[in-house]
């Protein structure tokens, strides 16, 4: 019998196994049963519903989640049906399960057997008298076909099971067809029943040899090479990063609309995509809480086209807008196409760099001659280090200055807040949801940034 | 000759135990300055009131599994990709396909939006990642304009695009990841390191830097440099393949959710394993993980068809979320953080807010 290691593999069959092994426990296991079918007593079983309130007490869950759970038991084959053994399904009453034997679970046979499963398809072909119907049919013929040469073994071997099961009693040759079909129906589902087996393509952890990440003494050496730069590393006590946590949340919580809801409302919840005309990129008049949003950091500003425009007028007013322009420029150079680096290189520096250039930029000499330095084998990274330097001064300094200029203070006044909109009482007054145009209808922005893409009707609708 | 071999496996077995060691020392260090746990700290916080969230639309339209989504920044528009290589742009809004196009190979399993919204990337095991132009003209057959744009030897798991167009950033079961010009195809910068499949990628929202983190296999967390393609900080506290990883939206931090039924989050300034998010009744892997704008709610996507949403601050589940019919293979914020999608091997993708 073929094994991979099925628990590596799949870490949740070994969870799973863990979770009936504790079902099963006389003391703190599900209550136990002796269920009478027809004229045979079965026992060792257990209750649909005794099975999901067992695991509500044991993990503090809702019903509805122990009954997912047991589901998924189930549908793994750790729990069969003993009524109606083809319907893996978790029934929260008294149907009554049982517990499938280690033999049969998924990491202790795993992956089913071909010759295993003709054996078992021949069982049944018997003992229906050649009366097997749909998919178990369609395999049947199959491996007939397969293995035809060993066709003699399989009938043999499913002979002998059928004699030997014969000698049981009633009860323990039920359970025993219960446990194999659970087992079947789990490997081999039927057509339209998606398998719970299925892990997607082949991961290499699972693999054994695969050469190229052979743990070859190369491996080894970089690892430990990590190890040592790791150890020298600077680290910031914990208390003062988890600290940062909350204060990160706490100031961007009113921003968060899944937490906070947004006004005039959550274009998902109502159909009204108002909240997204009225935060466009370009609007005129911005919403209170995005203006406030250009004061948690400078990052934030930036990374609002509104708010960084906003930065540009005001630094124009300090004749430093060439900062802004550059530190611009060393973004669309480091995120541009390869082809365009030394054109881009050369534009930069004729015009901010080179002396007596249009729009001067103010880097101290040290980083200018290790700038003008790299320019000789200019690349994409070759401006970081001035880029930093400008990036830090109107952090430090202009954008300080931005939040308490009267420009900004204006902005934040003038800044709407969004009234919330009326609840609909009647369903049928629903607004449906307008389409927008896509961005790729868009004309292309020549220097690849981001286009600022309007998501609702701007032109002309007439406004809410 | 018999005895090089010998001396070789001895050299392979002392590295591999002084890795061991100086992994050790590692931890040690780590452990010197952490003062105090995340929810310790989070018990000043209010507690988090009744959450309810629910689908709010339903994307029907893929003929198999889906596996991969990722959201256009008019915080609408959505790209997904399926197992049986259907690509699809939709409004989510509206639920209107806008653009379809079949991939040459099954599994899909990466798919990203252009910063511009005029372009989408995809790939899978066809070992590429290529991008499409999206186009309106009726004329015009998608993937007639197709590029392809990276190659690697083995099976695409992510893709992502940079702050632009022209650069696309893949991580593969080869076991490294790639920086890529998507103009030329020229491989700008590869990232070796992890000892087994790189499944999953994010870049950080960092102001000044380049850095990326990406999970595999070999249940690593590395974070790179992009400039130099060095591994700048590495977290291994996973007991099984890293499925996602996102990053806190103050770039601090990242999230990571795994096959041994963790999220875990992991501090960049304290460079530690910071929190964990589990219950023992949770079992299934997490399979994609995010966070709300505000970084205090994290959405993971599970394998047993569930989606936890977690306090990230104080450690404890929030809310479950009920509704795919498969396992959960996708999950993402919306840019505007309205909503969030997910995507399954149900066939559907879900709005939920």
């Amino acid at each position: 019998m073929a094994g991979g290691r099925p628990g590596a593999q799949m870490p949740h069959l070994s969870k799973m196994e863990r979770v009936v092994v504790s079902m099963q426990d006389p003391d703190q296991g599900v209550e136990m049963r002796n269920q009478r079918l027809r004229i045979t007593v079965i026992p060792h079983t257990v209750a649909g519903s005794d099975v999901v309130d067992w695991l509500v007490q044991k993990y503090c869950i809702s019903e509805e989640e122990a009954l997912h759970l047991g589901t998924l038991l189930v549908l793994h084959g750790y729990l069969y049906p003993l009524r109606r053994p083809r319907s893996l399904v978790l029934r929260p009453d008294d149907t009554p399960y049982r517990f499938q034997t280690p033999y049969f679970w998924t990491s202790t046979l795993w992956p089913a057997a071909e010759l295993d499963y003709a054996i078992y398809l021949t069982k049944k072909n018997i003992r229906k008298q050649g009366a097997l119907v749909g998919h178990e049919k369609e395999h049947y013929d199959q491996l007939h076909r397969k293995i035809s040469h060993t066709w003699d073994l399989v009938v043999m071997q499913a002979r002998e099971q059928l004699r030997a099961a014969k000698q049981r009693r009633k009860g323990d040759r039920l359970v025993i067809a219960c446990q194999e079909q659970t087992y079947w129906l789990v490997n081999r589902p039927p057509p339209g029943v998606p398998s719970v087996l299925e892990q997607g393509p082949e991961r290499s952890s699972c693999t054994a040899g695969r050469v190229q990440m052979t743990k070859n003494t190369e491996f080894y050496k970089r690892e430990m090479e990590r190890y040592r730069k790791a150890l020298t590393r600077a680290r910031v006590k914990s208390s003062v990063c988890l600290e940062a946590y909350l204060k990160f949340s706490s100031q961007h919580a009113p921003h968060d609309p899944i937490m906070s809801g947004c006004l005039p409302s959550n274009p998902w919840v109502t159909d009204d995509d108002t909240y997204w005309t009225m935060n466009a990129p370009s609007v005129t008049v911005p919403t209170k809480l995005r203006v406030e949003r250009w004061g948690f950091s400078f990052q934030e500003l930036l990374e609002d086209p509104l708010g960084r425009a906003h930065f540009m007028d005001f630094l124009r007013t300090e004749f430093s807008a060439e900062n802004l322009s550059f530190w611009e420029a060393c973004e669309e150079l480091r995120h541009g196409g390869q082809a365009q680096v030394h054109a881009m290189v050369d534009a930069v520096y004729q015009q901010f760099l080179a002396p007596g250039a249009a729009c001067w930029v103010n880097i101290d000499s040290r980083t200018m001659e290790r700038t003008l330095e790299g320019l000789q084998q200019p690349h994409r990274y070759v401006l970081d280090d001035a880029q930093l330097h400008i990036y830090m001064l109107m952090k430090k300094d202009s954008y300080s200055r931005f939040l308490k200029s009267a420009a900004y203070k204006d902005l934040l006044a003038q800044a709407v807040i969004p009234p919330e909109a009326k609840r609909r009482v009647f369903p049928f007054m629903r607004k449906l949801p307008h389409s927008s145009p896509s961005p790729a209808l868009l004309p292309a922005s020549t220097s690849g940034e981001p286009v600022a893409a309007a998501s609702g009707p701007e032109c002309g609708d007439g406004g809410t | 000759m018999a005895t090089d071999g010998l001396h070789e496996n001895q050299t392979l077995a002392s590295l591999k135990s002084e890795a061991e060691s100086l992994k050790g020392k590692l931890e040690e260090e780590r452990a010197k300055l952490h003062d105090v746990e995340l929810h310790q700290v989070a018990e000043r916080v209010e507690a988090l009131g009744q959450f309810v969230m629910k689908t709010r639309r339903t994307l029907k339209g893929h003929g198999n599994k889906v596996l991969c989504m990722d959201w256009c920044k008019d915080k609408r528009r959505v790209v997904s990709s399926s197992q049986d290589g259907k690509v699809i742009v939709w409004d989510s809004f509206t639920t209107n396909k806008e653009h379809a196009v079949t991939m040459p190979c099954t599994w899909v399993m990466a798919c990203a939006y252009a910063p511009s919204g005029c372009a989408i990337a995809c790939g899978g095991l066809d070992n590429k990642c290529s991008v499409y132009p999206l186009t309106f003209d009726k004329n015009e057959n998608m993937a007639a304009k197709k590029k392809s744009v990276a190659m690697h030897t083995n099976y695409l798991s992510a893709c992502s695009f940079t702050n632009s167009d022209m650069q696309i950033l893949t991580a593969s079961g080869d076991g490294t990841c790639a920086l890529w010009d998507v103009e030329s195809g020229q491989l700008l910068q590869s990232f070796h390191g992890h000892g087994a499949d790189v499944l999953c990628l994010d870049l950080a929202p960092s102001e000044t830097g380049n850095t990326f983190v990406s999970g595999g296999c070999d249940k690593k967390a590395m974070v790179w440099d992009m400039r130099s393609g060095q591994c700048v900080q590495a977290f291994e506290t996973h007991e099984s393949d890293i499925n996602s990883v996102r990053y806190y939206p103050s770039g601090d931090a990242f999230a990571s959710g795994s096959d041994d039924a963790t999220c875990r989050l992991y501090d960049l300034r304290a460079d530690r394993e910071v929190a964990i998010y589990s219950k023992e009744s949770i079992i299934f892997g997490a399979s994609s993980v995010d966070f709300s704008l505000s970084g205090r709610l994290l959405f993971a996507g599970y394998n047993d068809y569930t989606i936890n949403v977690w306090d990230v601050l104080k450690g404890s589940r929030v809310s479950i979320l009920f509704g795919h019919e498969n396992r959960v293979s996708t999950l993402r914020v919306s840019p505007d953080g309205t909503a969030f999608c997910s995507g399954s091997w149900d066939h559907t993708l879900r709005v939920w807010a």
